[in-house]
């Protein structure tokens, strides 16, 4: 069999040398010949790579200083602008951690999760016990808080980046809870996480026993250490900081704890404090967008993304002028309850310069705002208007008439 | 079933509760020990009603500050560090309505011992994650004097006070009215009524 080998190559380059020839003499760079990897075949064979030619990368947030001055805190961006589907591939999902969580080492042999507090049987699983349960799969979307997008920023890896979406594989925590017998006079839940810090986050008993996983598997293989080894919780909907990685414990109580991640996002103003933990409806154009380059005048699908804390996506819209009028783009994936959706609209560009945005709409109807309705609601000016809570704007991309794609905030 | 049974002999013999399956539908898990909870159940409430015993002072937490190596990213005042959090505020500041941040924030109003609603918080945090690299390692007395050292330099307490599962709840914080609990959470609504 390998004698035959070369010969097949050949033919292949020959044929495909011919094929573009034939098909209007659009040249096959020499990338299309086989090249060879530096990796053994069985290292190949038993987990496989992307192509040396696919270069999309993360990069940590600027103005945090990722790794800081401790060489320890992380935000670290998902390269939205390659983005596809709705899956974000886990060596691309966006992380942020708490002070030294970056990937600790944790032996699943040796985790355990505690639910105790305001139950009548405090219990501990072991990983393989959490594995024989009843569980689910479910595609969902995270999102750091931190996710706004800044003048300063280029991309939209830089404006949106800190959110992703994967599918996600767990127990129901309402089936653990219930196992556990929770007590009438409990409200809340105290998550906590076995790295360094022990991240705690207080989260409503409601949505606790509704829809939130405690999970261990991730895009098919288990949760990566970046994204929490071995276990996870998943509070669908809600801001990053309460999709506790390395869960070990859940306390029931009744009241809520004021931990010190608690603490990190308080507000004194009741509003603010309403929309800072449930991700409001949001979407982003990722082609075309700032730093991309367009060919010239014709035909570009356009494509984003577009989710909401509060369930699926009915619907999301797009201007090409800068929202003076919108029009229905579709949708191009199944509409998960909080997870991202993408959305496609046909355009034809007529090489003069134009701002695009797209705004979306959940299943309760809300509309995705742009800056104006924000500093309406607050009543400030536009040009100063400080979004509260989870930013969730429209982003517009200025696209100039040379076909460059800037950010529209800038 | 013969879970009832089994419950009953067990609770009247005061047999380890370890000794039967748990959970009632699936049998999956072990009950942990009162032990077992108790070395996990670091969440201090705003009651306080998980600290533990012991009791520290302002004059304890100034020896420990410098032993344990606050300093080194903290700063010898606590609030010129330039990397970890201002502990320290160099002014007397009265209580300021700004929204705290957990990445470095090297500014005064940011101090936690002036900005925390509740002084378990601090408690908390120190017990938890203090110092860098030897997290968990303080003893319940070296927390109480840490935290009475933060409080007592940035005027919340006076520097004799004694802290301890008593006291330490009750410090009247100056931020202590100073935030919004999040709304009660309910599916299918949105996160805030007349909000665009």
């Amino acid at each position: 069999m390998d004698s035959k080998k070369p010969n097949r190559r050949r033919f292949l380059k020959g044929s495909a040398a011919l094929a573009g020839v034939a098909a209007g003499g659009v040249p096959l760079a020499k990338s299309q010949t086989p090249g060879t990897s530096d990796k053994k075949i069985d290292e190949l064979i038993a987990y496989g790579d992307r192509s040396r030619f696919v270069t999309s990368k993360r990069f940590p947030v600027a103005e945090r200083h990722s790794p800081d001055e401790f060489g320890l805190t992380f935000h670290v961006l998902a390269p939205l602008q390659d983005s596809v589907g709705i899956i974000t591939p886990s060596s691309l999902f966006y992380t942020a951690t708490h002070r030294g969580a970056f990937v600790p080492d944790i032996d699943p042999r040796e985790h355990r999760l505690m639910i105790h507090g305001m139950v009548d049987r405090p219990l501990v699983f072991t990983m393989d016990e959490l594995k024989r349960l009843p569980y689910v799969s479910r595609i969902h979307f995270v999102e750091c808080l931190g996710n706004r997008a800044r003048p300063t920023h280029k991309t939209v890896q830089e404006t949106h980046g800190l959110t992703s979406c994967a599918e996600w594989t767990g127990v129901p925590l309402s089936l653990l809870l219930k196992e556990a017998g929770v007590q009438k006079a409990a409200s809340w839940i105290v998550a906590e996480g076995a790295e360094e810090v022990k991240g705690a986050s207080s989260i409503p008993l409601a949505k606790a026993m509704d829809d939130t996983l405690v999970c261990y598997a991730m895009n098919g293989e288990p949760i990566r250490p970046q994204q929490g080894f071995p276990l996870r919780l998943m509070v669908p909907g809600f801001e990053g900081i309460y999709q506790i990685k390395y869960l070990r414990r859940i306390k029931v109580v009744d009241r809520y704890y004021m931990t010190y991640d608690d603490y990190g996002h308080i507000n004194p103003d009741p509003k603010t404090a309403a929309l800072t933990h449930q991700i409001g409806p949001k979407s982003v154009i990722t082609y075309p967008s700032g730093g991309q380059q367009l060919s010239g005048p014709g035909f570009y699908e356009i494509s984003g993304l577009a989710w909401s804390g509060a369930g699926v996506i009915r619907s999301v819209e797009l201007s090409a002028d800068g929202g003076q009028s919108w029009k229905n783009a579709e949708l191009r994936t199944p509409a998960f309850p909080m997870a991202h959706t993408r959305f496609g609209f046909h355009w034809n560009w007529d090489g003069k310069e134009c701002v695009l945005m797209s705004r979306c709409t959940d299943e309760l109807g809300t509309v995705q705002p742009t800056r104006a309705d924000v500093a309406k609601y607050w009543n400030e000016p536009v040009d100063k208007v400080r979004v509260r809570g989870a930013d969730n704007t429209v982003q517009p991309w200025r696209v100039a008439s040379d076909g460059s794609v800037h950010n529209g905030l800038s | 079933m013969g879970f009832p049974r089994l419950f009953i002999v067990t609770t009247v013999l005061g047999i380890c509760q370890t000794a039967w399956t748990q959970s009632p539908t699936y049998g999956i898990g072990k009950s942990p020990s009162a032990e077992e909870i108790r070395a996990w159940d670091i969440a201090i409430s705003p009651t306080g009603k998980e600290l533990p015993p012991g009791h520290g002072t302002a004059k304890e937490g100034a020896a420990l500050y410098v032993r344990k190596g606050c300093a080194a990213c903290h700063g010898a005042t606590g609030s010129s560090g330039g990397h970890a959090p201002t502990l320290i505020s160099r002014h007397d500041l009265q209580a300021k309505p700004l929204v705290p941040c957990l990445a470095p924030c090297v500014n005064d109003s940011n101090a936690m011992a002036i900005h925390s609603p509740f002084a378990t918080t601090i408690w908390d945090y120190i017990n938890r994650g203090m110092p860098i690299g030897k997290e968990g390692t303080l003893t319940p007395n070296e927390v109480y004097a840490l935290t009475a050292y933060l409080l007592s330099k940035n005027n919340v307490i006076k520097e004799d006070d004694v802290l301890d599962q008593q006291s330490l709840p009750k410090v009247k914080m100056p931020n202590r009215d100073g935030f919004a609990l999040p709304p009660d959470w309910k599916p299918g609504e949105p996160r805030l009524q007349g909000y665009p």
